[in-house]
């Protein structure tokens, strides 16, 4: 194959990506996307396989690679539950920033090219910064997926003088990246190379334990995002198109679900990364001043069920404690029965709900909720006031009216499901703890509001086998 | 000594109901009244005077008797001026009256010193008013009877079926107006099973219409048309139009057109024309339940069934006659309530008391003076709506509030003056073969920035894993360093191949899993 060839194949690629990420714009078009990106990665491949830069050699020894990972990558996707998606997710991730410091390491001990003056040093600027974000990507991803699957505590690590820390850090491999450009031989520039790569991973580690278990979804599309900067710095440090261009769009979409993410808690993402919740000053007072008043009201599994029985309009508002429970089968199958007596049961979902961006929606879909009726905050919001029961699965910050009642709350401003607008809500819970957010939830002491205690998934059992029974 | 209440014979033509019924005559006892019921007066509602007479009323021959022997009369029809001249001084009348219609029999009862409470002036905006509501409870009985004489003229099944001996398809029905009488007339049809339509120009109405089975059929046009007191108003000229349209589609459309469409005070509306009759399909039937008012058809004949263009129009103006053991009920059980409210102590005595609001209202005569028309309700129960929808609208936030909403133009200038800057930096210290790369590195992010908007928020799980999985794209990085061509120059083979196999390995646990996992979560989309 002719360099040129090859050139096309990677611009085919490229659009293919380009339209495997356009498909996903809704969900008829996003099985064709993800075809798309099946075709351009395989055409990728195949391109640089046959094309100028491999010999025949390699071909054994690629073969060999692709086997052992792809077949690892099977098995993975099978045997992965929808509620650990996150998890898988934030592993892969840790994969993409490995290779990325293989590559940079390989790049750099391969002196095959040779690059002078200015090239040389923007070179190595790249292969720097391209072991960098791919260590920071790789530890802070293995962090997130500890944290992700309960193998690390979910608290923030707070230590005292982080910010002092990082900033230290990060002068450190400034000064260590000007001992690795002055370097003159692979031999003398390794040593600051494997330093920056070293502080990078504890940087990364640091990065993310830092964050709250309720800010996963900003940290995994934040790292999202850096697996394809890390794939971008490649793609200038091998001087390939293809990769910067795949990296980019990799990039800015992990970075804009970060931003999306941010923006449905109400927070500056600078804030989620430097880490804790509520941790400035205002939160000793606003958790004196905003004490709720009232009593909350117990009901039982078959008076939840009634409830449902007789409304004509449910939304469920699924959240964390669903995906811990496994509770979506059950949930799925009390919406099915409900549907079929004419009850019109919707589900909102509010953009943080899970840990990971869009993770409700995956496992509604996983237990066959059709997606038509699985709306978003801002569609379904307004229609609290027309329901009947809103039914709380498992959420706590999300539908907390303090973030639109009480201005000195911690999460005033965040948007949230105003469940409390319906004529009467359900909230599941296993007791009256209180959210991640650590703030009272005054939802629970409304007039309105029936309190349902218990593990998810069982009190659902009971809520389902109260509504066959009749 | 306990008031006497007295029910006369309805005089009026056709009329078949009586003002109270043997079950209510009982309460009324216990009320501590006593009742007269003129012989006969139950007769054409299917209530003997046996029975009345086993409920412990007392039975009169003859009108005259009764209404000397009655301290308050019960009736349902307005009085005739023979029965007016039968009154005394100090008596009560309840029932229909319709002063703004009849000024000339208001002055004729004021003229004999009497109390009228007039049924059909009852507040009906006081929640605690409606038990005694009395229009209502008659106009559900007609609506349903609507139904009934429509089915009965309709030659066909009403609910579609599939039988032996073929399909049947369901009638439609199109219901013009959706107050009391439109809305029991909408579920007494799709109870039958028929396709139901309606229409009322009271949007809010719409919810109850769906409610009850019914499809509401919206006018192309934007007006608000409640007149308070839960009327509706007359409409605009562009309204109209908009509507006839609407009507004209319907009466090609549909089966079966049941028009109740009432302006108090005010000639019916007339919604049908004789085209649009004519446009109806041969056997259909419509139910002009204003027709005492003239109708909302311009064929309709009051008071007749009659054949035009092959479609059969009932203008019969006593619906309520002819289903008169249920509407009779109804209404003695409505003025039972009344009575309940006209006597707290319950010790046959009854006080009209002009302090409250649904009495006042109900009071046209108070001891031979006028008190009609009441003074204006304290409050409107149903205030106009704001108007303030769009305001609302513009207040919503789209989730993706970067994408639509232009930044403010300072702090655009400084993100277009830092973009500047870096850009200069660029260009003024990097090589060119840096230069196209960061070109395309660029224009990547802004196209990536671009398409990633579009994505839906249920699929940002998948956007993430199919992302993730192109993010191996790394893969080439690797590739390229494995077996590269003799370009002379040193090179530790050994140590770059295992580097760039172990990546390859890498970066394809994620290139299959990532795209496999991504494929096995979007099959479960469905709707």
């Amino acid at each position: 194959m002719s360099a040129s060839l090859a050139a096309v194949s990677y611009l085919g690629a490229t659009i293919l990506f380009i339209l495997s990420l356009g498909g996903l714009s809704s969900p008829e078009t996003a099985r064709r996307g993800n075809l798309y990106g099946i075709i351009g990665m395989a055409l990728a491949v195949v391109a640089t396989v046959f094309g100028p830069r491999v010999t025949s050699g390699g071909i054994g020894w690629i073969v060999m690679a692709l086997v052992v990972g792809g077949g690892i990558g099977f098995y993975a996707a099978k045997v992965v539950k929808m509620t650990q998606m996150p998890e898988l997710v934030a592993l892969m991730h840790s994969l993409v920033g490995l290779a990325a410091c293989l590559v940079g390491y390989a790049s750099y001990v391969d002196t095959s090219v040779e690059f002078t003056g200015v090239e040389k040093a923007i070179h190595e600027v790249e292969i720097y910064v391209g072991i960098l974000i791919g260590a920071v990507t790789f530890s802070g991803s293995l962090i997130a997926f500890g944290k992700l699957s309960g193998k690390i505590g979910g608290k923030p690590l707070l230590l005292p003088g982080r910010h002092f820390l990082n900033l230290g850090l990060l002068l450190i491999v400034i000064w260590f990246g000007r001992a690795f450009l002055n370097a003159h031989d692979v031999a003398s520039g390794m040593t600051p190379l494997i330093v920056m790569t070293v502080i990078s991973l504890i940087f990364g580690v640091h990065m993310v334990m830092a964050i709250g278990g309720a800010d996963m979804p900003v940290v995994v599309s934040m790292l999202n995002s850096y697996s394809g900067w890390a794939a971008a710095a490649t793609g200038f440090m091998l001087s390939n198109d293809l990769l910067i261009v795949t990296g980019a769009l990799v990039g800015s979409s992990g970075a804009i679900l970060s931003y999306i993410m941010c923006n449905a808690m109400n927070r500056n993402f600078i804030s989620v990364i430097a880490g804790g919740f509520g941790s400035g000053a205002p939160k000793p007072a606003a958790a004196a001043s905003a004490e709720p008043q009232g009593e909350v009201t117990p009901v039982s599994a078959e008076e939840t069920a009634e409830m449902l029985r007789e409304a004509k309009n449910v939304i469920i508002v699924p959240g964390y404690g669903m995906a811990v429970a496994q509770a979506q089968h059950t949930v799925c199958e009390i919406t099915r029965h409900l549907r079929e007596k004419g009850v019109n049961v919707r589900f909102g979902i509010h953009p943080v709900a899970g840990r990971m961006p869009g993770h409700m929606n995956v496992l509604l879909a996983e237990a066959k909720v059709p997606y038509d009726i699985v709306l978003e905050m801002d569609e379904i919001n307004e229609d609290f006031g027309d329901t009947d029961v809103s039914m709380v699965i498992g959420a706590n910050d999300i539908v907390n009216p303090a973030a639109q009642e009480d201005p000195s709350s911690p999460i005033a401003g965040m948007p949230v499901l105003e469940v409390w607008k319906a004529r009467n809500s359900i909230v599941m819970k296993r007791s009256m703890a209180s959210g991640y957010a650590g703030v009272d939830n005054p939802l629970f002491y409304k007039e309105n509001n029936r309190m349902l205690f218990g593990d998810a998934r069982k009190m659902l059992d009971e809520v389902l086998g109260a509504l066959v029974k009749h | 000594m306990p008031q006497t209440i007295g029910v006369p014979r309805e005089c009026y033509a056709g009329e078949k109901r009586v003002a109270t019924v043997p079950d209510v005559v009982e309460k009324l006892i216990k009320l501590g009244f006593a009742v007269a019921v003129e012989s006969g007066a139950g007769d054409a509602a299917n209530f003997s005077d046996d029975s009345y007479r086993a409920a412990g009323a007392q039975v009169v021959e003859g009108a005259a008797a009764l209404w000397s022997a009655a301290d308050i009369v019960f009736k349902v029809r307005p009085p005739t001026m023979d029965e007016v001249a039968l009154m005394r001084a100090g008596q009560a009348l309840i029932g229909y009256v319709w002063p703004a219609q009849n000024p000339d029999l208001m002055q004729a009862l004021a003229a004999r010193n009497v109390t009228v409470l007039a049924i059909d002036s009852l507040p009906r905006t006081l929640s605690r008013a409606q038990k005694m509501d009395a229009l209502t409870s008659q106009a559900g009985v007609s609506g349903y009877r609507a139904v009934v004489e429509a089915a009965n003229a309709f030659g066909r099944f009403f609910n579609g079926q599939i039988t032996a001996a073929g399909k049947v398809p369901p009638a439609k029905v199109f219901i013009a107006g959706a107050g009391v009488a439109g809305l029991a007339a909408i579920g007494t049809a799709a109870g039958l099973g028929a396709i139901v339509r309606a229409n009322d120009t009271r949007a809010e109405v719409a919810d109850q219409v769906v409610s009850l089975g019914g499809e509401f059929v919206k006018v192309n046009y934007e007006e608000e048309g409640s007149g308070g007191g839960g009327y509706a108003k007359v409409m605009s000229e562009g309204f109209q139009a908009a509507q006839r349209e609407m009507y004209a589609q319907q009466a090609r459309e549909v089966d079966i057109i049941i028009t109740t469409a009432l302006i108090p005070g005010k000639p019916a509306p007339r919604l049908i024309t004789a085209d649009m009759v004519k446009s109806m399909k041969p056997g259909s039937v419509i139910v002009d339940m204003a027709a005492e008012q003239g109708g909302n058809c311009e064929l309709t004949v009051p008071g007749e069934a009659v054949v035009r263009h092959g479609v059969t129009i009932v203008g019969y103006t006593d619906l309520v006659s002819r289903l008169a053991k249920q509407s009779s009920t109804l209404y003695a059980t409505n003025l039972f309530r009344l009575a309940e409210e006209l006597c707290k102590t319950k010790d046959g005595q009854i006080n009209v008391n002009m302090e409250d609001e649904a009495i006042r209202g109900l009071t046209v005569i108070k001891e031979g003076s006028i008190t009609w028309p009441p003074p204006p309700p304290k409050q409107v129960a149903a205030p106009p709506k704001p108007a303030a929808k769009p305001a609302a609208a513009a207040e919503k936030k789209s989730a993706h509030g970067g994408s639509s909403e232009p930044l403010p133009a300072s702090s655009l200038a400084i993100v277009f003056g830092i973009g500047a800057v870096a850009f200069w930096f660029v260009g003024a210290f990097a090589p060119a073969t840096f230069l196209s790369h960061f070109t395309v590195f660029v224009l990547a992010c802004f196209v990536g920035y671009m398409v990633v908007w579009n994505v839906t928020p249920s699929l940002h799980t998948p956007l993430m894993s199919v992302t993730n999985a192109i993010s191996s794209i790394i893969c080439i990085g690797a590739l390229v360093q494995i077996a590269p061509p003799e370009m002379g120059g040193m090179r530790p083979d050994g140590l770059i191949r295992w580097l760039a196999v172990a990546g390859i390995a890498l970066t394809a646990i994620n290139m299959f899993g990532g795209f496999a996992v991504t494929r096995r979560m979007l099959a479960m989309f469905q709707k």
